[in-house]
């Protein structure tokens, strides 16, 4: 079983709670598919096993040697990553798309395509089980294909060492390494907290998993921050059809945990905040039995 | 001159300090706009009284195959570097997936027997909002369901052209392409961290890839108090800019949550930014943006 943690905004608490949720129960696989800031691993301190090369896009490089300036490339790219700069036909990298049209184009062979093969996937144990993360590469298109690796491979280690559960720490915002993060999963929790922009950004969230039809479950973090925004959030998942499994207080221990690089629960699992991730967890578990 | 707030972990304060900059040089009749390049989850806009000047859609074109001409010859799916264009010849089906498609217009090249037009499809919006009588906020919103941010970002920053003399941008999260767009078009980046493992982690590679683009750049650590003394120590051993703390208090938090500027009644840290946003102007307002 996948269980997807996103928030839409970020800051939220999602990774704080993913990794609170991986340290309950049972061993379990926990994929870290905020692979632009992955952040588990410094928690988990995992032992690595296996590393992967992803291909992330490419870009078009030109070769002087044959480039006569003849702006054909110039009229085709539709990124505008391309112009002439002192009488000399410049590629930006920034705004290339890695399209390839260029290099198709281009009559003197000139343009050839690079891969960056900067971003990496690793996976390996951690204390409570297994671990997949990746790690793009900075200035890297975010696409979801790397979300999407990390996905198969979590699969693939979840089946080899018999666990059952997946719990998925996912990117914040909507695009692309979103969507990938929660297709095809049998749960989403979505983290929010009371704010104007945590409501906003949640109600956008769901409109995307909505779409996939996922279980949904709704955690107002810090909730006592500001408990009339809090009681907005309550009554718009009303409205909405949304089951809100659980309101967290702010506890300043949740950032000590981080820092002596433990989860809450394994921090003080005797605390009443401990106590009611542990609740929500078997709420947002046990409803799947049925 | 164009100053970035960005950050590599989410919700360290991007939007807070974007907002309070913003506020605060308008108060002291700056020319300023402000521009939400956070797409996916715009939230800028918010915090002020605004109302809308203009709407543009930004849209991007997809094929349209005819298949009455269609020979199913593949040439199209060949040159698609997004495997957007789904063909099996035997049976004559051939298919879009406009999801995919980047709206590079390769498959209009590579179709020699002009099967292929394009439409276009939306993908988002930049709005322009007024809260003096002039355009000073503009706000980039992706589609629900739509791929990537990265058009809407780069009309609104085209949109904030001569609109002010110094235009903040409120750069979404992360290193990858929507913050590097971003970025890449502003004088000075403010980098906004928070005193935790994760802040730290993020905040390195922030720094890795504004380094590799030239920017200048410099760090204020918000909610300082809680966590640990690592991000402060990182800064003055690398030696980058320490800007200044924004400390954790719960009134803080609770003005922001209901959509308050803080700034508005907070004046130590109304100067704080003031004082930020004249330094950096000082020392790089006349820079060449080489991109």
């Amino acid at each position: 079983m996948e269980i997807a943690i996103i928030s839409g905004k970020g800051g939220t608490g999602k990774s704080s709670i993913s990794a609170a949720f991986a340290t309950l129960n049972g061993k379990v696989v926990l994929a870290d598919c905020d692979v632009d800031a992955a952040n588990l691993y410094l928690l988990f301190d995992p032992i690595h096993e296996e590393e992967e090369v992803y291909i992330g896009g490419q870009k078009a490089v030109i070769d002087y040697s044959r480039c006569t300036s003849c702006r054909y490339c110039i009229d085709y790219c539709r990124f505008d990553a391309i112009s002439l700069i002192n009488d000399k036909v410049s590629i930006s990298e920034i705004s290339c798309d890695g399209c390839f049209l260029c290099s198709r184009v281009c009559p003197e062979n000139a343009i050839s395509m690079v891969p960056s093969d900067k971003s990496r996937m690793y996976s390996g144990s951690f204390r409570n089980g297994k671990m997949v993360y990746g790690r793009l590469a900075p200035g890297e298109e975010n696409s979801g294909k790397l979300v999407n690796m990390v996905r198969e491979k979590a699969k693939q280690v979840a089946a080899e060492n018999n666990l059952e559960t997946i719990i998925l720490d996912g990117p914040p915002g909507i695009g692309c390494p979103v969507m990938s993060t929660i297709t095809g999963v049998n749960k989403v929790v979505i983290v929010t907290e009371p704010s104007m922009s945590g409501l906003h950004d949640m109600q956008r969230t769901y409109q995307i998993v909505r779409k996939f039809g996922i279980e949904t479950y709704v955690i107002i973090n810090k909730f006592d921050l500001n408990r009339e925004m809090s009681l907005q959030i309550d009554a718009w998942c009303k409205t909405a059809g949304i089951n809100v499994s659980g309101h967290l207080p702010f506890d300043p221990d949740m950032v000590e945990a981080m820092v002596q690089g433990l989860s809450i629960t394994e921090f003080d699992g005797g605390s009443e905040i401990s106590k009611m991730i542990k609740e929500i967890w078997n709420k947002i578990l046990k409803i799947n039995q049925i | 001159m164009k100053i970035a707030i960005a950050s590599g972990k989410g919700g360290t304060g991007k939007t807070f300090v974007a907002t309070n900059i913003f506020y605060t040089l308008q108060k002291h009749n700056y020319s300023a706009a402000l521009v939400d390049c956070d797409a996916e989850e715009p939230n800028s806009i918010a915090f002020f009284e605004a109302r809308q000047i203009r709407q543009t859609e930004v849209t991007q074109q997809v094929p349209v195959i005819n298949t009455n001409i269609c020979t199913f010859c593949g040439k199209c799916n060949e040159y698609c570097n997004y495997n957007a264009i789904f063909i099996v010849p035997q049976m004559k089906i051939i298919k879009v997936m406009e999801d995919l498609c980047h709206g590079c217009g390769a498959c209009t090249v590579a179709c020699t027997f002009q099967a292929i037009s394009e439409k276009p499809v939306s993908l988002g919006t930049v709005i322009t909002y007024s809260n003096n009588g002039k355009p000073s906020l503009i706000e980039a919103r992706m589609n629900v369901g739509v791929m990537s941010p990265v058009p809407m970002i780069k009309e609104a920053i085209k949109e904030t052209d001569g609109m002010a003399e110094i235009i903040i941008m409120d750069s979404p999260p992360g290193t990858s392409c929507p913050f590097i767009q971003t970025v890449a078009t502003a004088d000075y980046v403010v980098l906004v961290t928070e005193p935790t493992p994760f802040g730290l982690s993020d905040l390195k590679q922030s720094v890795e890839t504004l380094k590799k683009i030239n920017k200048p750049y410099g760090v204020i650590i918000n909610r300082a108090g809680l966590g640990n003394k690592s991000v402060q120590e990182y800064l003055e051993h690398e030696g980058i800019a320490h800007l200044f703390d924004i400390p954790f208090r719960k009134d803080i938090a609770e003005l922001y949550a209901v959509g308050r500027i803080v700034s508005e009644t907070d004046s130590l840290l109304a100067g704080q930014m003031l004082g930020l946003i004249e330094n950096i102007s000082l020392q790089y307002g006349n820079s060449n943006n080489q991109w």
